[in-house]
């Protein structure tokens, strides 16, 4: 049996987990990353419109500050967040983006002077001041008070996978491509590593760690339709849900990007809005502005994918053989603009659509995008039930995004959960309570209970098609846990996936290739899927409210007194068809900001009996702050900066909250 | 939208041999198929792997074309696959695993390994002038314009086409290729690599760099992200001349 022992064990190679590796290895840890591709191939790649980061350089970000990104990511979540996670995040993001210019990522810069842009279909003239000339330069993007996203044109994800990628060669950090880890290995207590498969020849390994991270991001194709990589099975939570002692968070919020190629799925960046595209309908009306007059295009994706759904269902979209879409028009933002801060836009429609986006309209409509649940951690990113085991990212539910997710929060968690849980790992890796007497024993059970699985379905003659399944479990996911949800297609959902799933204990292979065997990858990978596919239609089947990305037809309102909890999943015994759910109460009387309107979307929505209360107490406190400053009244709230490690705690600069010190001379 | 034409079959020989099976020798393998709209290759080879023939190894990730992962040489011609259409392609298709890369199976082949290498060797990250960021105060300001141009060369995808087409690279086991060379353009523009041209010279100042290129400039012909790399080689080389003259004068 091959062992591999390693201080720090990374599953997944996007920005999250090279991110924490790179944490873990500069305060000494050894780390190994596994990734099922190179490194720089991971989803975090697609990320286009860029990272929301409150640095305030560009004009229209002026005055902006981490109490405003915090409210709009809060509202964005539709108060499903953990406010104190939020809070860790948006006092981190402008470090990440100021660390990550360090590490070369080519950002676009400021050039002072008036410009021209377009807000609200006009064209503007906009002046940045002389100050800010060569800073990094922010664009709009939805439910966002100010210009916030930080942008390397429409390739930001791109361009940070690069730096951070070979930030970690620089650190000599292995990252054992083609490799996947098929389960945890545990004593229902703590974590010691995975069962790991070699995608090129089949060979299973043990790896054993001190920590074990989960960093394997979202599970889009759980779906037909998704603007996801073809890698994001979500196989990273699934393995953590299979343990049986952890739990899945809010697997049942999942989002929906408004403006996705028709029929393809392929992504079209919220910069295109941000930037002051527009959508129109059959007759080239624009119509969102008729749904949402505060922010139009730019509400939040949940509002904005839903309208678009509507107002297609009233008979508005435009018709095309695979079905209606609605249009995006980019065509007012000009062609130098299109060719140079929405380049892969360009690209994208010309090499799969055939349309120049310079003169035509892209046909567009709502696909999967974001998977808001996740491995539930604490605000450090351990498991509070698996010592040992951490989670980072879109996989995790730590949880900063609750039902809906900001455009640009994505991109920027992956590098300040990296930072902050990279910390956290290392102290554990430090700390005695690291030590782990690990029994060889477990260790050989599991590897050997692995390749019994496989072997089975090798070996066994007739039997189901994985790829049938796979397909007809994605054709329920998109058909009946969409958009819009109803009560009795979720019970038909529920009952369709658990057919599923017993019958995906059945799979037999037709191809017996030695190696890695794509078959047989497809017929592990989708036992799994079925799991994960039941935690979000179960979970969103028994929720009866609608909060941020979870609509129900049938109770449309969001109910605080009833559902201002996250949903908890977790899988008893492996031979159960349904996850089984508890709930964990978000605490009112703690919040910052106590639960409202958020300022788009539907206005009605049912308290939570301790709203009032607590919203007059931070009134109070605001009464008795006033005239000291922002961060007096934020300590007052709610503290939070004790939840951060060390090096990352502390103010960030602005051009208009500048620190006392002169700036060092290199940088001056 | 451009129509497909209707009603078309399609024919793909593909190229086929697994290593891990001990005995195979590699051969042509035919599938055919019918075309639908707006069909890629990424979508054809999937249906081909789902309904005909599941042990038939390719790689994509993105399929959108960002990634790098599925270049392969469609009719001998490197290229990504996930964005070629088939309507801009005949009857008859072609498909071979890239040349140059180790083979993992039948399209797969091993573009991170040689890509890892290849940093490792010219070192592909800023070095920093400063050790640590005070990632507290106002970052250093750039032009808007260079940071740009450090953009364009930054947007190679490693997908293996430029190598894949050299001629150098089939002679040369550790030539760095135009992907390599590109690189080192990208952090020689950056000001915030503290690096010189004596620094790079030692990196790519020999035949396996700067100077093993033929200047066939298929790389600059095939890449996928149309990075100008024809004009960075001769940028380069031409730093690297001089740096050399210089070096190497008594």
């Amino acid at each position: 049996m091959n062992i591999i022992y390693t201080d720090v064990l990374v599953i997944g190679g996007g920005l999250a987990g090279l991110r924490l590796a790179i944490g873990a290895r500069r305060r000494g840890h050894d780390a190994i990353i596994l990734s099922l591709v190179p490194a720089k191939r991971s989803h975090s790649k697609a990320a286009q419109g860029g990272m929301q980061a409150s640095l305030g350089n560009a004009a229209k970000g002026q005055g902006d500050n981490e109490d405003v990104h915090f409210e709009d990511t809060v509202r964005g979540s539709d108060w499903g967040a953990d406010q104190e996670v939020v809070r860790m995040f948006v006092n981190t993001a402008p470090k990440a983006v100021r660390e990550l210019a360090a590490w070369g990522v080519p950002w676009t810069r400021i050039r002072k002077g008036d410009r021209q842009v377009v807000i609200n279909g006009q064209k503007v003239t906009i002046t940045e001041r002389a100050e800010a000339d060569g800073l990094l330069s922010q664009r709009d993007f939805g439910g966002t008070k100010k210009w916030r996203t930080c942008y390397v044109a429409d390739g930001t994800g791109h361009a940070m996978l690069t730096a951070v990628a070979d930030q970690a060669i620089a650190e000599s950090i292995p990252v054992h491509e083609r490799t996947e880890a098929l389960a945890l290995i545990h004593d229902g207590k703590r974590c010691y590593g995975a069962v790991v498969r070699d995608l090129v020849t089949g060979a299973l390994s043990a790896y054993v760690a001190r920590a074990t991270a989960i960093a394997t991001g979202g599970a889009g194709r759980l779906y037909r339709n998704t603007t996801n990589a073809v890698i994001s099975e979500g196989i990273g939570s699934a393995i953590a849900l299979e343990t049986g002692h952890v739990a899945l968070g809010n697997m049942e919020a999942v989002q929906f990007h408004p403006t996705t190629i028709f029929p393809a799925g392929i992504l079209m960046t919220e910069g295109c809005r941000g930037d002051g595209g527009l959508l129109r309908d059959v007759d080239g009306h624009r119509f969102m502005p008729d749904y949402e007059p505060e922010k139009k295009e730019l509400a939040s994706r949940d509002v904005v994918s839903r309208r678009m759904e509507e107002h297609i269902k009233r008979g508005k979209g435009a018709r095309s053989r695979f079905g209606e879409h609605l249009w995006l028009d980019i065509t007012l933002l000009g062609e130098h603009h299109i060719k140079h801060n929405l380049r892969e836009v360009w690209e994208i429609c010309h090499y799969f659509l055939g349309v120049d986006p310079v003169k035509d309209l892209i046909p567009v409509r709502p696909s999967q995008h974001y998977t808001m649940g996740g491995v539930r951690t604490r605000p450090t990113g351990e498991s509070p039930t698996l010592r040992g085991l951490f989670c980072a990212g879109e996989a995790a539910c730590w949880d900063m995004h609750g039902f809906n997710r900001l455009g640009g929060n994505s991109v920027a968690e992956t590098v300040v959960a990296g930072m902050i849980v990279g910390e956290y790992i290392a102290d554990f890796c430090s700390s005695p309570a690291a030590d782990a007497t690990i029994p060889t024993a477990l260790i050989r059970e599991f590897v050997e209970r692995e390749q019994a699985k496989l072997d089975a379905m090798v070996k066994r003659g007739q039997g189901e098609d994985a790829s049938l399944i796979k397909r007809e479990m994605q054709e329920i996911m998109t058909g009946k846990v969409g958009i819009f949800r109803t009560g009795s297609e979720l019970d038909e959902a529920v009952e369709s996936l658990q057919k599923l799933l017993v019958r995906s204990r059945r799979i037999a292979l037709k191809a017996h290739s030695p190696g890695s065997n794509p078959e047989l990858v497809t017929a592990y990978r989708v036992q799994k899927m079925l799991k994960l596919a039941l935690t979000v239609a179960h979970g969103a089947q028994v929720r009866t409210e609608s909060r941020g990305a979870h609509f129900r037809q049938d109770f449309p309102r969001r109910d605080d007194a009833q559902w201002l909890k996250r949903t908890l999943a977790t899988w008893k015994d492996e031979y159960d068809t349904l996850p089984t759910l508890a709930y964990e109460d978000l605490d009112v009387k703690r919040m910052e900001l106590p639960p409202g309107w958020r300022g788009y979307g539907a206005k009605d929505y049912i308290d939570h009996p301790d709203t009032a209360a607590r919203q007059a107490e931070v009134e109070a406190a605001r009464g008795r702050n006033a005239g000291t400053d922002r961060f007096a009244l934020q300590e007052a709230l709610m503290p939070y900066e004790q939840l951060l490690p060390e090096v990352l705690r502390g103010r960030n600069e602005r051009l208009d909250e500048r620190f006392d010190e002169p700036l060092p001379k290199a940088a001056a | 939208m451009t129509e497909t034409p209707r009603g078309r079959t399609l024919e793909f020989q593909i190229l086929r041999y697994n290593p891990q099976e001990p005995g195979a020798v590699p051969r042509m393998q035919t599938y055919t198929l019918d075309e639908a709209d707006g069909m890629t290759l990424f979508i054809a080879l999937n249906e081909i792997r789902e309904k005909q023939d599941p042990s038939l190894q390719f790689d994509f990730v993105c399929r959108a074309g960002i990634c790098g992962s599925c270049a392969m040489m469609i009719n001998g011609r490197p290229d990504l696959a996930c964005r070629t259409l088939t309507r801009n392609l005949g009857l008859e298709t072609t498909l071979a695993p890239l040349p140059v890369f180790e083979l993992i199976g039948d399209l797969s082949v091993n573009t991170g390994k040689w890509m890892r290498t290849m940093s490792e060797r010219l070192e592909t990250w800023v070095h920093m002038k400063e050790e640590g960021v005070d990632f507290k105060r106002i970052e250093a300001p750039m032009d808007a314009d260079l940071a740009e141009k450090i953009y364009e060369l930054d947007r190679c995808i490693e997908c293996g086409c430029c190598v894949a087409g050299c001629g150098t690279a089939r002679m040369r086991e550790d030539f760095v290729g135009a992907v390599g060379l590109n690189k080192i353009a990208r952090f020689r523009l950056d000001p915030r690599d503290a690096r010189t041209d004596a620094d790079y010279y030692e990196l790519i100042g020999d035949d396996n760099g700067v100077f093993g290129c033929m200047s066939l400039l298929a790389c600059h012909d095939v890449c996928p992200k149309k990075l100008p790399l024809s004009t960075q080689i001769a940028f380069m080389r031409r730093k690297m001349a001089g740096m050399g003259w210089n070096q190497e004068k008594p």
